[in-house]
Parts: C-alpha cells; sequence; structure tokens
C-alpha cells in the first residue's frame, strides 16, 4: 500500500481527518477529486496552513498537513510550535523529502535539523520511517493518535520484511557483541547493508530501527549498550540534536556512562547537492563507507 | 442604537475601564493598547458574539479571537462584567497561582485560543471559519487585530488564502490606535492608505469610529454573504478615557503605584489629570 492509497483510505473512513497542503501535492495528487471539500491546498503558504490546521483542529478535526520538510519545520516553526503546540493539537505534520532524500535541491531545501527542532517542541511526537512499508505500517496509529506528530515522510520502496509497529517502540533487527547500529529512516537500508558487510568481516553486529525518536524506546538504547562494545548513530541529520543527541542523552539519564557512541552525520555543515546515490557516496553513506567508518574507529575496541 | 442600550454599554465600557487601570498597578500592563480597544470588546461580547451560556464549547457558537493578545485586561475586563469571570479574579493579575497574565490563556473561560505572538490568530481564526463553512453552520469569527500587528506578514497571507476559499463568515476588525509598541505606525512602517490594502487583498472594508457604539452597532449589524473576508477598520485612540495617556508614545505598558492608581480612576471620571512618577515607559 503507498502512503496515498492509506490516506485515502483512512480519510474516507473517518470525516475528522481533512488533507492539507502547502500547494505539495507529490504525495496526495488524487485526493483532490475524492475528498472533496475536504482537501485544503493553501497555495505556498506554510504559515498561514499550519495556523488554519490549528484552527481546524480546535473544530474537532485532524489535519494531515503537507509541504516539504525544511519549509514546513522552519517557515512554520513559530505557528507549529505556539498555535498547535502550546494548545497539543491533534495536528499530523508530513514532511516530505526530509535529509538526503532533496538530494540535488540544495541547502536551501535540506531538512536536517527537523528532529531537534520537532522534538524541542513539548508534547510533539517525531517520527521517522525506514521506508514505504514501515511508513505504512507506523501512520495507522500516529495518525490516531491525540498528540500532534511530526513524521519524516519516507515512501522509497524497500526490500525488508518489517515486524509490526508497537507505538513508541524501535524495530530490535538483531542484537551483536561488538557493534549495535542504531539507525532512522532512509539510511536503514544502506545501514542494513553495511551491517552485512561487517558481519563478513567477522563481527557481530546488531541492528536497530529507531522508528519513533520522540518517544524514543530508551530500553532499546540501554540493552544495546550493555550488550555491545560499541554503539554507532546513523542519521541524515546534523550531529547536534537528533539521534547522536538523544542517545546521549538517553545513557546519561540512565547512568549507563561506560558506553561508546560514535555518531555518522552531519557536522556543522549541508551536504553537497546532487543525485542521491552520488550524494551518499560524496558524504560518507554508502554501504561500504559506513562499514569501514565503524571498522577503522578508535571506539571500536575502546571499551 | 436606543438611548438605554447606549448608556448600558457605555456605563460597561466604563466599569470595564477601571479593570484595566486597576490591572497597571505592581507588575503593569499594556494599558495604552487595552483602553482602545474597550469599546470594540464590549460591543462585540454583549451585542454580537453569540454563546451558549450552558455549554461554552457548543459548536453552533460565535467565535472571538484575540490576536493582539495584549489586550488581556480589556478581554479580562469585559468577561468580568459579561458575568465568564469571577471579578475577583482579576486581581490575581500575574499571580502563578492564576492564569491571569499579560497574554490570553485558553484555561480563561471565554478564551478561545492563547496569543501573544503577533499575527497568528487571522491563520487560527481562517482554519475555525473554513471548517464552519464546511459543515454549513452559520457562526461567526471575528479576530481582533492591532494596527501594528499588521506589519506581520502572516496576516496578508492568510487574507489571500481566506479570500480563496470566499470566508465571508470571517470579520477582522483592526484597532487603529494609530501606534506600534513605542512609535507611531506612520512614522515607522507606514499602513495608509489602509483601507485600499485590504481592498486590494480581496476583502470588504468599512472604517469606523471605534469608540462609537452606534457605528459598531452599524458596522455589526448585518453579516452579507460577498465571498470576501470582511475587515472592519475601527479608529481608535490608544490609552482613551485617560487625558494624561492618550495618544502617548511613551504610554505602551505601564506600571503604575497605588497612588497613582487611585488618581488615574478619578481622572477617568473627569477628575484632573494624574501626577505620574512612576517611568513612563517600561520596555517588555
Amino acid at each position: 500500500m503507498t502512503y496515498e492509497e492509506l490516506l485515502t483510505q483512512t480519510a474516507l473512513k473517518d470525516d475528522r481527518i481533512v488533507v492539507m497542503t502547502a500547494e505539495n501535492r507529490a504525495l496526495v495528487r488524487n485526493i483532490p477529486r475524492k475528498l472533496g471539500n475536504r482537501f485544503i491546498d493553501t497555495g505556498i503558504t506554510e504559515q498561514t496552513m499550519v495556523g488554519m490546521a490549528a484552527g481546524l483542529a480546535l473544530r474537532g478535526r485532524i489535519p494531515i498537513v503537507h509541504a516539504l520538510a525544511p519549509f514546513l519545520t522552519m517557515r512554520a516553526f513559530e505557528f507549529i510550535r505556539s498555535d498547535v503546540g502550546i494548545a497539543r493539537l491533534p495536528v499530523k505534520l508530513s514532511g516530505y523529502i526530509p535529509g538526503f532524500l532533496s538530494d540535488g535541491n540544495g541547502p536551501t531545501h535540506q531538512s536536517i535539523e527537523d528532529v531537534a527542532t520537532m522534538r524541542g517542541i513539548p508534547g510533539m511526537e517525531v517520527f521517522c520511517p525506514a521506508d514505504e512499508d514501515d511508513l505504512v505500517n507506523m501512520l495507522p496509529a500516529i495518525w490516531a493518535s491525540a498528540a500532534p506528530a511530526y513524521v519524516r515522510i519516507n515512501h522509497k520502496k524497500g526490500n525488508f520484511g518489517h515486524m509490526s509497529y508497537t507505538p513508541g517502540k524501535a524495530e530490535v533487527i538483531a542484537g551483536g557483541k561488538d557493534v549495535t547500529l542504531l539507525v532512522y529512516g532512509f539510511l536503514f537500508e544502506n545501514t542494513l547493508q553495511a551491517k552485512a558487510i561487517l558481519e563478513k568481516e567477522g563481527l557481530s553486529v546488531g541492528l536497530i530501527n529507531m522508528r519513533s525518536l520522540k518517544p524514543v524506546d530508551e530500553d532499546a538504547i540501554i540493552m544495546a549498550a550493555r550488550n555491545s562494545s560499541l554503539l554507532v548513530t546513523v542519521e541524515d541529520h546534523l550531529r547536534t540534536g537528533g539521534l547522536y543527541s538523544i542517545v546521549a542523552e538517553v545513557l546519561l539519564r540512565r547512568r549507563e556512562l561506560n558506553a561508546e557512541v560514535l555518531s555518522l552525520s552531519l557536522e556543522e555543515r549541508w551536504f553537497r547537492p546532487g543525485m542521491l546515490d552520488e550524494v551518499l557516496e560524496t558524504e560518507g553513506f554508502t554501504p561500504a563507507q559506513i562499514a569501514n567508518q565503524i571498522k577503522n574507529s578508535s571506539l571500536l575496541y575502546a571499551k | 442604537m436606543t438611548h438605554t442600550l447606549s448608556d448600558t454599554l457605555k456605563e460597561t465600557a466604563l466599569r470595564v475601564r477601571e479593570h484595566i487601570i486597576r490591572m497597571s498597578e505592581g507588575g503593569g500592563c499594556f494599558i495604552g493598547a487595552s483602553l482602545s480597544c474597550v469599546e470594540i470588546m464590549v460591543y462585540l461580547y454583549a451585542q454580537v458574539i453569540r454563546r451558549n451560556g450552558n455549554d461554552p464549547l457548543d459548536p453552533a457558537r460565535d467565535y472571538l479571537f484575540l490576536s493582539k493578545g495584549h489586550d488581556v485586561p480589556a478581554l479580562y475586563g469585559t468577561f468580568a462584567e459579561m458575568g465568564f469571570l469571577e471579578p475577583n479574579r482579576l486581581s490575581n493579575h500575574l499571580s502563578t497561582a492564576d492564569h491571569i497574565y499579560w497574554h490570553p490563556n485558553r484555561k480563561i473561560p471565554g478564551v478561545e485560543f492563547h496569543s501573544g505572538s503577533l499575527g497568528h490568530l487571522p491563520s487560527v481564526a481562517a482554519g475555525v471559519a473554513l471548517d464552519c463553512k464546511l459543515r454549513g453552520s452559520r457562526n461567526r469569527v471575528v479576530v481582533i487585530t492591532g494596527d501594528g500587528e499588521l506589519n506581520e506578514g502572516s496576516v496578508w497571507e492568510t487574507l489571500l488564502v481566506a479570500n480563496a476559499y470566499g470566508l465571508d463568515n470571517l470579520t477582522l476588525v483592526v484597532d487603529r490606535n494609530q501606534f506600534q509598541a513605542n512609535i507611531r505606525t506612520e512614522e515607522l512602517v507606514p499602513l495608509e492608505p489602509l483601507a485600499d490594502k485590504f481592498r486590494a487583498f480581496g476583502c470588504t472594508v468599512e472604517r469606523i469610529d471605534g469608540h462609537d457604539f452606534s457605528q459598531l452597532e452599524r458596522a455589526f449589524a448585518t453579516l452579507p454573504e460577498t465571498g470576501r473576508v470582511r475587515v472592519i477598520i475601527a479608529d481608535t485612540v490608544r490609552g482613551k478615557g485617560l487625558p494624561s495617556i492618550e495618544a502617548r508614545a511613551d504610554r505602551w505598558f505601564c506600571s503604575f503605584t497605588a497612588s497613582e492608581v487611585e488618581q488615574l480612576l478619578k481622572e477617568l471620571h473627569g477628575q484632573k489629570e494624574a501626577a505620574i512618577e512612576s517611568e513612563t515607559m517600561v520596555v517588555r
């Protein structure tokens, strides 16, 4: 099932749902004729769209709101925080082309701080599915919840058979004595392949698809920290405020202070724009590059 | 408007001004911008906004959103007079034990939505107005904005969208008191010709004296189905009712002593102007 099919089906069953977009129809092309006036395109107006979503939610609607991730989370940030967030309204934000998925657009379109900004809003939940299958697994629970939510939309086809989704829980795919890879979103596939490379070289490698970054599955992180020599966080996000920060916060709060953590992320920079495959190679996120960075890390046997 | 109604409204407005003046003691309040919108607020709550006393969340109610949220003393003073809020609670102003502070909070009965950051509630109100339209429900949705607030691009963005969706159930009332925080609007970012700007954005526009109840009555008597957002520019005076404060750039946020408050209350009732020694402008 695709995102659009799921959204159509869900909205047709529940007339509280309104589908909004700031003229970004990539994910909702056929929705207008199916939903009629419950499809609301406000034009290129992220602030007004989010403010209106808050107003619609005050009247009992569940707005599912679409825009490119950077414009949704940054142009409309204060409307998300102050109108949706303070009132804790059930507005569901679908951010399109987050992280590396903005490929050739350039830094204006790179949403690589969205996890940090969205999780900084009290009550806001943050979800990052690994692929389309994972996305469709997760969305029913996200949309049914009363909380405001931000979803890093990732509708790339995957070929991994995901387990069913339990709200707030990670998908623990494997445990490993040497390394556990913690990943979310689009980089899941490459990280999965990196795991296979490392295993061929004799390492015992675990893998966790984080799925929900807020709330985060603290127990999954703690278990991995206790069972593995090294944790590796892999993310197409700035090092600040994303999964690396989340893991650091959890380890400190839970007094798991002996853990070693390697961050593969974007450190204080935007990425070089281009075709997606080339971006991954330039930025060091192909499966082989991920595996190499781990293998060569001084942290690997530091513990 | 009958004499009796006009007199009643004027008496209510006077009492609301007394509440505002009292709320300026100690921690202070945005007194000038509160005094400018008293008649607007009293008229709307007394005569326009239909509410269900038994069910404040009745979906058929009319909505009033205060986008220039720093007018809390006028809003809560009006609430106290309308019976939404126990008048004694106004003395809890700035106490963390209550929810009465410089900007509106939804925990106070009658507040439809919190505000404080300017340029937000036109869009929230447009969302409510759109839902009423979708449901074929004939609620009236009114949002009060400041004039300085019109600097915010989000106000104009929302007007474009609201007119695209034909939201003629949405009325924007501009409290045109001629001031930004500390500077006259026309001396900083000029707004005039303001009515032309709203018309150019597709709105129907009326301009009235915002302190004259009969003009407010005429403006709100009908809600024509024009397919456009309605804008009422209400010309007002910042600090209205207190000659020592009226139209002064330095009377935006004021914090007065108990004795100054007593003098201001007398000034409101026509006695001599208060002698204010407190710092004339506290920037918040």
